[in-house]
């Protein structure tokens, strides 16, 4: 699978834009702000109908204009084009479509062309506080099991419910124990499940982790990702029955796979903490990697790459690793910026894989 | 902001669009359609209202609304008393009534359990059905409750509260709507009907 055409029409900073793209490797090179990440953005548009940095799509207009429009042709089976198209209107619904037919919800959409974008904003994912981390897993889990995000949307209802239970318990001065047992019952079948699924999921995820982050550091730096659950210590029933006291006083639910955490560590030590800013890129960049490889498992081919300036911060040995990695066969079509040419130039001097290079400057985009 | 000719129109205007999915614009269409009606006939639909509200009664037994004090389906003789279907709201009385297919009587619950809206079991008429099932004629009990959380949570807590009663409790069958294709069903709906499967005998045996 591999995207051939990108057409943009008042995206950002672009009024008009053509682009003929390699379905190996192609870099976009230019000056901060000419808009290179925005290429990527519009891409990552075509995959998941959103922007990976703005969650306001009537912001992504260019400035004065009235609407953006974003046509892709995508490559899926031999010889057979097609096409993609999302069209923002201000104060208007964001439409998409694909082949000329709008989509009745978008979510039909998402995970028909997968890919997987690395960005510096994913230091957040070590960084930010358990919620991204979460989040992070459970949007990786549930673009293969449908029965997960059900589960976890009816989890987080349920959990609301026993919250405001508990709220309403000290408000009015009661208390009653078949009335929070009904929330709790719902909580245990579902988290229990999610539990499971999530624990399952990182016992596969890990060890593709690892092998990446180390074929990126060119060495076998004892990196690891701890799932934290207090569902792991114990049955889930048997936690939120000796919890019931300090949850009354606290006024919401102090146990559940609401409260779970990932830890990232370097040498048995947190990342957050103790890595160095160039470990901490190549840990999440390996994070990433790990995701791409998993959904290639599990979907039969190859998603699209995004690399958004991945190489700020990495020594050039880890640059070469990653190049070398990606230019391998399991990677398919892959989107590379970077501010420097003679750098891009450099590095795929020593290599013989088929490659695109864009010059983009203010110029282009108008 | 409109501004209306008479102070009259507009409190008319605003009662109106208190109405569920009425707007301003459409509750002025209604007002002054009503004032081109004869008087009779607007006399009529305001007593119809007024009545409405003050002389409806609600079952002493299942909670339906009812001119009497007991409904019309409870005081019936073709009724099998020892069926009953919990349902939410009177509408689902009017929808199951609509089918056709249950013979059995009914028990309103007038919500389900939500204490994010502040609906605990005492606002509901849990107590009466208990009372209902104690006095030993009923030997099934459907409940027929939203399929989202909170339903399944109410399910649940009548299910405690009942369950010591000689008495079989059953709920709906979730799963594939009739008449509809597998491949354009939702996957959990589907993953769900499978869990759930019947023996084709038993359906069978049902339909004929």
């Amino acid at each position: 699978m591999y995207l051939k055409k990108l057409t943009l029409t008042n995206f950002k900073n672009y009024s008009q834009a053509d682009y003929q793209f390699t379905d190996k490797i192609n870099c976009f090179v230019g000056n901060n702000g000419v808009g290179k990440t925005n290429l990527l953005d519009a891409i990552h548009y075509l995959s998941f109908c959103k922007s990976y940095f703005n969650p306001i799509d009537s912001q992504n207009i260019r400035h004065q204009e009235d609407f953006f429009a974003i046509n892709g042709v995508y490559i899926r089976k031999e010889d057979s084009p097609e096409h993609l198209q999302c069209i923002q209107k201000r104060n208007h619904r964001k439409k998409f479509l694909l082949n000329k037919k709008e989509y009745d919800r978008l979510a039909d959409h998402i995970g028909q062309f997968p890919l997987v974008m690395i960005s510096p904003y994913d230091r957040d994912l070590i960084n930010d506080g358990s919620e991204l981390r979460r989040k992070y897993i459970d949007s990786v889990i549930s673009q293969f099991d449908k029965f997960y995000l059900d589960d976890l949307i009816n989890y987080h209802k349920a959990l609301f419910q026993r919250n405001a239970l508990l709220k309403t318990f000290s408000e009015r001065k009661y208390f009653d124990t078949g009335e929070l047992e009904i929330w709790d019952e719902q909580m245990i079948r579902l988290g229990t499940i999610i539990h499971e699924k999530r624990k399952t999921f990182l016992d596969q995820f890990i060890p593709i982790f690892r092998h990446y982050f180390n074929f990126i550091s060119c060495e076998e730096e004892k990196v690891d990702i701890l799932y934290q659950s207090q569902l792991s210590d114990g049955e889930y029933g048997a936690l939120l029955a000796d919890a019931v006291g300090r949850d009354r006083s606290a006024q919401y639910s102090t146990v559940g796979i609401h409260k779970d955490d990932l830890d990232f560590m370097i040498s048995g030590y947190p990342a957050k903490r103790f890595g160095s800013q160039g470990q901490q890129k190549a840990f999440v960049i390996a994070i990433k990697l790990a995701q791409f490889d998993y959904t290639r498992n599990i979907k039969g081919f190859k998603p699209v790459l995004l690399l958004d300036d991945v190489f700020d911060k990495l020594d050039d040995l880890r640059v070469q690793q990653l190049i070398s990695l990606v230019s391998e066969n399991n990677f398919g079509q892959v989107f590379i910026t970077d501010t420097s040419e003679d750098r891009i130039r450099k590095i795929f001097d020593n290599m013989e894989i088929e490659h695109k290079i864009f010059r983009i400057s203010s110029a282009v985009s108008g | 902001m409109n501004i209306y000719p008479s102070k009259l129109l507009e409190s008319a205007v605003t009662e109106l669009s208190r109405l569920p999915g009425i707007g301003r614009k459409t509750a002025l269409r209604l007002a002054l359609h009503l004032l081109r009606r004869d008087l009779t006939e607007v006399e009529a639909f305001g007593n119809a209202v007024i009545k409405l509200r003050k002389e409806i009664r609600y079952c002493n037994e299942c909670h339906n609304i009812s001119d009497t004090e007991v409904c019309s389906i409870c005081a019936s003789a073709k009724r099998d008393r020892s069926t009953v279907c919990v349902v939410e709201t009177i509408r689902d009385v009017m929808a199951i009534e609509n089918t056709g297919q249950m013979s059995g009587v009914y028990h309103v619950l007038g919500g389900i359990i939500s204490p994010m809206e502040g609906i605990g079991p005492e606002e509901l008429t849990i107590e009466s059905l208990v009372n209902r099932v104690a006095e030993g004629t009923v030997k099934e009990v459907v409940l027929a409750l939203p399929t989202t959380i909170e339903g399944d949570t109410t399910n649940f807590y009548l299910y405690r509260r009942l369950k010591d009663f000689p008495l079989k409790i059953t709920t709906i069958a979730r799963g594939v709507s009739i008449g509809d294709e597998l491949e354009f069903t939702d996957e959990v709906t589907l993953g769900r009907s499978i869990l759930n499967r019947t023996l084709y005998e038993v359906m069978f045996a049902k339909k004929s």
